[in-house]
């Protein structure tokens, strides 16, 4: 890193004009994005709750699982169980560090997913153009008209609620978006002079998209995977939370569904879960605004 | 609005719905197992002579084609097929449950655009502003947090601190025979927690898309010709500028209907509320499909209305748009 400072001071100084344009737009990024507070917040704190949620159980004595004291034991009571237990008298703690690991396991696996067929098919209809992109757009309104949530709920159903479907569930209803946008950014792109350059030289529709097209339009794809990321957490908690995860995994939501019967008796089992993912999102989404800024300088007084 | 475009789009909905209709099928033929065992639902306890009426009625001896073609008949007569579980006709349980969903849906959304859009107006009158600033933090609260823990940590406030809002239901039973007013009075007051719950993650970003799109138009030469006219601040915001910023608000409102939907349903979980949602949250858990596919269908043709309905108020709002086909 120093390595690297040293050396563009020294070219700063012998021709500054030129070597600005030169800088790559991926370090200009990361540059604006290490200045803004509130983006590297969230990267801290998401990093702290990604290390918590996997590596905290070797830490933390304790089984999620395990009827360790009383139900319903008030936080703060008893020194050995901090934030209480909950209604059949499992550790909340255990519970919470035990079940981020699904929740963001799924989140994130939904979410390539759903940017994997959403940049294909979004790029295909985008370059292609013609009936390619007709029928593909049509195939992608349909999509949307389906109720997302619901037609997750179906498939779940449908075919055993594992922790892969899942994630394919969630990536299946939530793609048509990301399609959307990247056909948007190919259809733009493609107009522009390099790209006709690239024609100029021979080169194959497949290395145009791939090696062309597409780098120049992962700007606004990064921060929208960012953001689909925090949609897919929340995607598979409310999943959890109606009783339609795994049931024999732990995770966020459904120790919010399991408690639900009893908040009236007892706040504490549906709220720390509720912090949990919030926080979660919350982070993420500090990271997708951070990212947004950083492509997007123009629109950072808005 | 001409005549043949009305058309052309209500021709297209009718083909994504006839599109859903063809992927419930899809749905239960890919699902492991019998299908006639799928239909009657794996709760139900399904005798023999039961599957066998199922297969008679759906043709599930006869080629696949023929089958999509009797399935697709059925629901073209308005034949969602029976709930094995409820004992009752699909279309029945959704008639039912249709006006609390959509009632429930309408006010959110109505809540959300008319707060929000109403802060992000006021907040566009100083872009670097208190307001300004709580506009971006809660529209980033807003998406983060869980829809269905809003609405639980709103029935703890509400149930055991400050008990002035129904927290389950639609209607009180002490009220049954009520008259016609009073009962609706009821319904409204036990709308507002589910409605203002469903309400917060629009609300926030109405007025974070409201603020950006006034900050756009507020730069116009023609809000200055009204300012330099002498209209009031008042006028300038809501009348001339407003106007123009409520496009893409329009816009984005008509976008979001599914995942209003989607968000209806957690909504209605949580709050017992008898809509759709609780009906396809009891189907599921009872492995009901001919209710669950029942359900999405009518989802979807919700969204499909709401889509066509922003469609037509989008080129009654913006008169460039209207001579486009």
């Amino acid at each position: 890193m120093t390595d690297l400072s040293n050396s563009e001071g020294q070219t700063m100084a012998d021709e500054p004009q030129q070597d600005y344009q030169a800088e790559s737009p991926l370090l200009e990024a990361w540059r604006m994005y290490r200045r803004n507070i509130p983006a590297l917040f969230g990267t801290v704190m998401l990093t702290v709750i990604i290390a918590a949620t996997f590596y905290g159980m070797f830490f933390y004595t304790g089984d999620a699982y395990d009827i360790v004291w009383a139900p319903h034991e008030p936080p703060g009571v008893t020194p050995e169980f901090p934030l209480g237990t909950d209604y059949l008298g499992r550790d909340l703690i255990a519970g919470l560090l035990t079940g981020g690991g699904p929740t963001l396991a799924v989140g994130a696996a939904a979410a390539a997913l759903t940017m994997v067929i959403g940049i294909s098919l979004g790029a295909l209809a985008g370059f292609y153009g013609g009936w390619v992109d007709n029928l593909l757009m049509r195939i992608t309104e349909f999509f949307q008209v389906l109720p997302a949530l619901l037609f997750a709920m179906v498939l779940v159903t449908l075919f055993s609620p594992s922790l892969t479907t899942i994630a394919v569930a969630i990536g299946v209803v939530s793609w048509p978006q990301t399609a959307r946008l990247t056909r948007a950014e190919f259809l733009r792109i493609k107009q522009l002079e390099y790209v006709t350059a690239a024609r100029a030289i021979g080169a194959k529709n497949k290395r145009i998209i791939w090696k062309v097209i597409l780098p120049n339009a992962l700007p606004p794809l990064i921060v929208s995977a960012t953001l689909t990321v925090g949609v897919a957490i929340l995607f598979e908690a409310g999943l959890s939370f109606l009783g339609l995860g795994d049931p024999n995994v732990m995770s966020w939501g459904l120790m919010i569904g399991a408690n639900r019967e009893y908040i009236l008796d007892a706040w504490w089992p549906v709220t720390f879960p509720g912090l949990a993912i919030f926080f979660t999102v919350f982070s993420v989404s500090l990271i997708g605004d951070g990212l947004n800024d950083a492509f997007n300088p123009k629109l950072r007084e808005r | 609005m001409n005549a043949s475009y009305l058309m052309k789009r209500l021709g297209y909905g009718l083909l994504l719905m006839l599109g859903v209709v063809v992927l419930n099928f899809l749905l239960i033929r890919l699902a492991p197992g019998d299908p006639a065992v799928v239909i009657a639902g794996e709760m139900g306890g399904a005798t023999e002579e039961m599957l066998e009426s199922i297969r008679e009625e759906y043709g599930l001896n006869k080629p696949v084609l023929t089958q999509l073609g009797i399935y697709v008949g059925n629901i073209l007569q308005g034949n969602l097929g029976e709930s094995f579980f409820f004992n009752q006709p699909v279309s029945k349980l959704i008639g039912e449950r249709i006006f609390p969903t959509i009632l429930l849906v309408l006010s959110a959304l109505i809540t959300a655009i008319v707060l929000g859009v109403f802060f992000g107006v006021l907040a566009s009158r100083k872009p670097n502003g208190v307001l300004s600033a709580a506009v971006a933090v809660f529209s980033s609260i807003g998406y983060a947090v869980p829809v269905f823990w809003t609405g639980i940590m709103l029935i703890i406030l509400f149930a055991s601190v400050f008990p002035i809002f129904p927290v389950e239901g639609m209607m009180s039973v002490k009220l049954r025979d009520a008259n016609i007013f009073i009962r609706s009075l009821d319904v409204l007051h036990h709308l507002v927690l589910p409605a203002f719950t469903l309400s917060v993650i629009y609300l926030a970003q109405y007025a974070r898309l409201s603020r950006a799109s006034m900050l756009e138009v507020l730069g116009s030469d023609y809000i200055r010709t009204a300012r330099a006219k002498g209209a009031s601040e008042r006028t300038v915001l809501f009348k001339h500028a407003l106007r123009n910023a409520a496009l893409p608000i329009l816009t984005v409102a008509g976008l979001q209907f599914g995942s209003l939907i989607s968000g209806a349903l957690l909504v209605e979980t949580v709050f017992n509320w008898p809509g759709m949602g609780t009906l396809a949250f009891e189907s599921i858990l009872r492995r009901d499909y001919p209710t669950i596919m029942g359900v999405l269908l009518i989802a979807s043709g919700i969204v499909v209305v709401a889509n066509l309905l922003t469609d037509m108020s989008y080129r009654i709002a913006d008169p460039r748009l209207r001579g486009e086909s």
